[in-house]
C-alpha cells in the first residue's frame, strides 16, 4: 500500500544524504592546521603511489581515524538518542540530557582520578587494548547504572516534563559526585579529565578505534534487531504488551545497547551533547516514519553527515585552533532543542 | 473444567490493586464468567465500580489477585507469556496514543506484530488482513493521513481497526465510545455486533453508554461497588430489575417501558396526558423534564390537526389551546 512515490523519493534523499556524507568525509580529512587539497585526499585514500609523504602521515594516521571517529560517534549518539526517545516516549530524551552520559563520565573519572599518577587517561590509552578495555567498560556500566536509575524512575514518573527535569537532576548530581572527586585529586589528574570533558573525535587511533567499533556495532545491531519492538513501543508499554512485546526484556535491551554506544563513546570522545536530539527528530522529519526499520539507518547517516560537519567546523578554517566537538555539537544542538520546544509547544506529543 | 466452547472463562477471580501498603485492594470479584465465540459482551458499572480494572486483569495486563483464568487453554494470569496471549486477545485501550509521526497505515499494520518475522516485514497475508481491517471500520480512504491529525473518532476507528489486524478469537474494549459523537458511538456499536456475528469473535467492552448497550449487546455484565457481577441478556436483567438496582441513584428514573434513564428533581407532580404518535412521546418527555409525572388521567391531550399539532388541556378556567409545545411548557410552568 505504500505508494512508490514516497519510496524513490526516500530513495533520493538517502541518495542525497549518501552523497553528503562523502562529501563531509573529504572534507573532514582535508581541513586542519594544514590544509591537504581534496584531489590529493582522493588519491592518498585509494593509495596511489608517489604522495607527499607527510600529507600521506597525516591523513593515514590523524585525518582517517578521526573521522571514522566521527563516523561511529555520530552513528551511535544518534542510534542511542532515538531509543530512548521511544522508550521514555519523550522527544527531548537523550543520554546527555537524561544524565547517562553523566553516567559514563563518572565511570571514566573513577578510572581516571582513582587510579592514581599512573593512571591518567593519557597513559591508559597507551597501555593499548587492555586499558583502553577498562575505560570502555567503565563507561558502560557508569551509563548503564544511571540508564537503570531513569528507567525505575520513568516507571512512577508519567508526565515528560517531569521526567526531563528528574533526569536533568540525576546527572547534575553524578557531576556533582565527580566534582567532590575532583577536588581531592591532584591537579594533574583534574587537568586530564577537564581536557577530556571537552571532548575529542582526535586520538582515538589504532587499537582503540577497533575496540570503539566493534562495541559500537554491538550497540547498532542490537539496536537494528530490536526495531520491530521499538515499533511497538511507539503506542505505549500497554498495546506493546498486548502485540506480545515483553516489557521487561525491552527495557533491559534498549538499557543494553543504549549503554554501549553512550557509554563508549562517552569514554573515547568525551561527553558530546545535543547529536542524540536533534538527529531523530531530523530523521523522523526527513524520512517522514516512525519505523525504526528505516529511522535506524537513516539516524546513523544524517548522524555521521551533522558529527562531520561539526568537526569541519571545529577545524575553523584558516585557523591553527581546532575548538572541542563538544562546544559545536552544543552551539548547534541546543538551538535546535529550543526550535523542537517551540514548534510543537507542547513536548507531550511526540513524533 | 474449561467446556472447550468459551474463549475465557474464569474461576473465583479476583480483580484489584495490590497496595504498596497493607493488603491488596479487590475491586471485583470472585467472579467466575465466560465468553463465548460471536458474543458481545458490555460491561457496564458506575464511575468506580472497577471496570477498568476487571478488563485490565482478564487481557493481561495485570496480576490477578485471586483465582484463575483460562483462555483457550492457556492459564497462568500475569505469567502468560504476551507472546502467546498477542494472538488470542487484542485490546482497544484508552491509552493516549502520542506519537503524531505515525500513518494510519503503519498503526494498523502495527497489529501484525505477533506474526511477522523479527524486522516485522508484512507478507501478502499481513497486507490482505490489514486492508480487510481498514476497509470493516471505514478508515482507508485516510491510510496516508498521520495519527496527530486525526480527530477522536477517527482514531478510535483506527485503534478498533489495528485490534482488528491483530486476527484474535477475542476483543477488549476498554470504553471504546467514549468522546465520540452520537453517530461514531452508534456506528462502531453497530461495527462491533457485526463483527461478534460474522466474524465468531468473543468481543468485551465496557462503556457508559447504557441505551446503546442495551440495544446491541447479547450480554451484559453488570460491575457493582462492592465487586458483585450480574449477568444476563439485557432484557431479562431489565426485567428483573437488577438494571435499575446497579444504576440507582438520587434523581435518576430508569423507565424500564422504554429503556431509558430520566432526570427528576424530586417531589413529582402528576399531570394527565394522552395521545398517541411521535408528537406525543416528544410531549412526553418535555413534561417530564420540567419535574412532571405523566400519568394516563385526564388532564391534556395533544392531537393533530391538519399537518399541525395542538395541545389542549383542560385547567380550572377552562380550556386551553396551545400549538407550540414551548407555550404548553410556559403556561404550566407559571401555575
Amino acid at each position: 500500500m505504500m505508494p512508490s512515490r514516497t519510496l524513490s523519493h526516500r530513495g533520493l534523499k538517502l541518495a542525497a544524504l549518501f552523497l553528503l556524507l562523502l562529501l563531509a568525509f573529504f572534507l573532514d580529512i582535508a581541513l586542519g592546521p594544514v590544509r591537504i587539497p581534496l584531489p590529493a585526499v582522493g588519491r592518498i585514500i585509494l593509495s596511489f603511489p608517489g604522495q607527499d609523504s607527510s600529507w600521506q602521515y597525516i591523513v593515514d594516521q590523524i585525518r582517517i581515524p578521526k573521522a571514522f571517529t566521527a563516523v561511529i560517534a555520530g552513528c551511535g549518539l544518534s542510534v542511542s538518542g532515538l531509543q530512548m526517545q521511544t522508550l521514555f516516549r519523550n522527544p527531548l530524551a537523550e543520554s546527555s540530557v537524561l544524565g547517562v552520559t553523566a553516567g559514563a563520565s563518572l565511570g571514566v573519572a573513577a578510572v581516571m582520578l582513582a587510579g592514581g599518577n599512573i593512571a591518567t587517561l593519557y597513559t591508559i590509552r597507551e597501555l593499548g587494548i587492555s586499558g583502553s578495555w577498562l575505560i570502555t567498560i567503565a563507561g558502560c556500566l557508569g551509563a548503564a547504572g544511571i540508564m537503570l536509575l531513569v528507567v525505575v524512575v520513568s516507571k512512577t514518573v508519567r508526565n515528560n516534563v517531569m521526567m526531563l527535569i528528574v533526569g536533568v537532576m540525576i546527572g547534575t548530581i553524578t557531576l556533582s559526585v565527580i566534582n567532590i572527586w575532583q577536588y581531592f585529586s591532584a591537579p594533574e589528574l583534574v587537568k586530564d579529565y577537564l581536557l577530556w570533558t571537552f571532548g575529542s573525535l582526535g586520538g582515538v587511533t589504532g587499537s582503540q578505534l577497533y575496540i570503539l567499533g566493534t562495541v559500537t556495532l554491538a550497540g547498532l545491531i542490537l539496536s537494528f534487531l530490536s526495531s520491530k519492538m521499538l515499533d511497538a513501543l511507539l503506542l505505549g508499554e500497554n498495546y506493546a504488551r498486548s502485540m506480545g512485546v515483553t516489557a521487561q526484556r525491552a527495557r533491559i535491551i534498549i538499557i543494553c545497547s543504549t549503554s554501549l554506544l553512550a557509554g563508549s563513546i562517552t569514554a573515547f570522545c568525551g561527553p558530546i551533547g545535543f547529536i542524540g536530539i536533534a538527529v531523530p527528530q531530523m530523521a523522523r522529519s526527513i524520512f517522514s516514519t516512525s519505523s525504526h526499520r528505516i529511522l535506524i539507518p537513516g539516524c546513523c547517516l544524517i548522524g555521521t553527515v551533522l558529527m562531520l560537519l561539526c568537526d569541519v567546523i571545529g577545524q575553523l578554517p584558516g585557523s591553527q585552533t581546532i575548538l572541542p566537538i563538544n562546544i559545536i555539537t552544543s552551539l548547534i544542538g541546543a538551538p535546535a532543542v529550543i526550535w523542537i520546544v517551540l514548534s510543537k509547544n507542547n513536548i507531550n506529543i511526540y513524533g | 473444567m474449561s467446556s472447550g466452547l468459551n474463549l475465557l472463562e474464569t474461576q473465583g477471580l479476583q480483580a484489584g490493586y495490590g497496595s504498596r501498603r497493607g493488603p491488596h485492594v479487590i475491586i471485583a470479584g470472585p467472579l467466575s464468567i465466560d465468553i463465548r465465540p460471536g458474543e458481545l459482551i458490555c460491561l457496564l458499572g458506575p464511575n468506580g465500580s472497577g471496570k477498568s480494572t476487571l478488563l485490565r486483569t482478564l487481557a493481561g495486563l495485570q496480576p490477578s489477585l485471586g483465582g484463575a483464568i483460562d483462555i483457550m487453554g492457556e492459564t497462568g494470569g500475569m505469567h502468560r507469556r504476551p507472546a502467546q496471549l498477542a494472538k488470542k486477545i487484542s485490546l482497544v485501550l484508552t491509552d493516549p496514543i502520542r506519537n503524531s509521526n505515525l500513518t494510519v497505515y503503519s498503526l494498523v499494520a502495527l497489529g501484525r506484530y505477533p506474526y511477522t518475522g523479527w524486522l516485522g516485514t508484512l507478507n501478502e497475508d499481513d497486507r490482505r488482513i490489514i486492508a480487510w481491517a481498514m476497509e470493516m471500520t471505514g478508515i482507508a480512504s485516510y491510510s496516508n493521513r498521520k495519527i496527530g491529525t486525526l480527530s477522536d473518532g477517527e482514531s478510535q476507528k483506527v485503534m478498533l481497526a489495528r485490534a482488528l489486524a491483530q486476527d484474535t478469537p477475542l476483543m477488549m474494549l476498554d470504553e471504546p465510545t467514549a468522546h465520540l459523537d452520537l453517530p461514531s458511538r452508534i456506528q462502531i456499536m453497530q461495527l462491533l455486533h457485526k463483527l461478534a456475528r460474522t466474524t465468531q469473535k468473543g468481543i468485551l467492552l465496557s462503556t457508559h453508554e447504557l441505551d446503546l448497550a442495551l440495544q446491541a449487546a447479547d450480554e451484559l455484565w453488570l460491575l457493582q461497588k462492592g465487586g458483585r457481577l450480574d449477568r444476563g441478556i439485557p432484557e431479562e436483567l431489565v426485567i428483573n430489575g437488577t438494571f435499575e438496582t446497579v444504576f440507582d441513584k438520587e434523581g435518576i428514573l430508569f423507565d424500564k417501558h422504554t429503556g431509558t434513564f430520566h432526570m427528576h428533581s424530586g417531589g413529582l407532580k402528576k399531570i394527565g396526558f394522552s395521545g398517541n404518535g411521535v408528537a406525543a412521546f416528544w410531549t412526553k418527555r418535555a413534561l417530564q423534564r420540567e419535574g412532571f409525572e405523566v400519568t394516563d388521567e385526564a388532564g391534556g391531550v395533544c392531537v393533530e390537526e391538519g399537518d399541525k399539532t395542538v395541545w389542549v388541556w383542560e385547567s380550572f378556567s377552562g380550556e386551553q389551546r396551545f400549538t407550540e409545545l414551548s407555550e404548553l411548557l410556559k403556561a404550566l410552568r407559571n401555575g
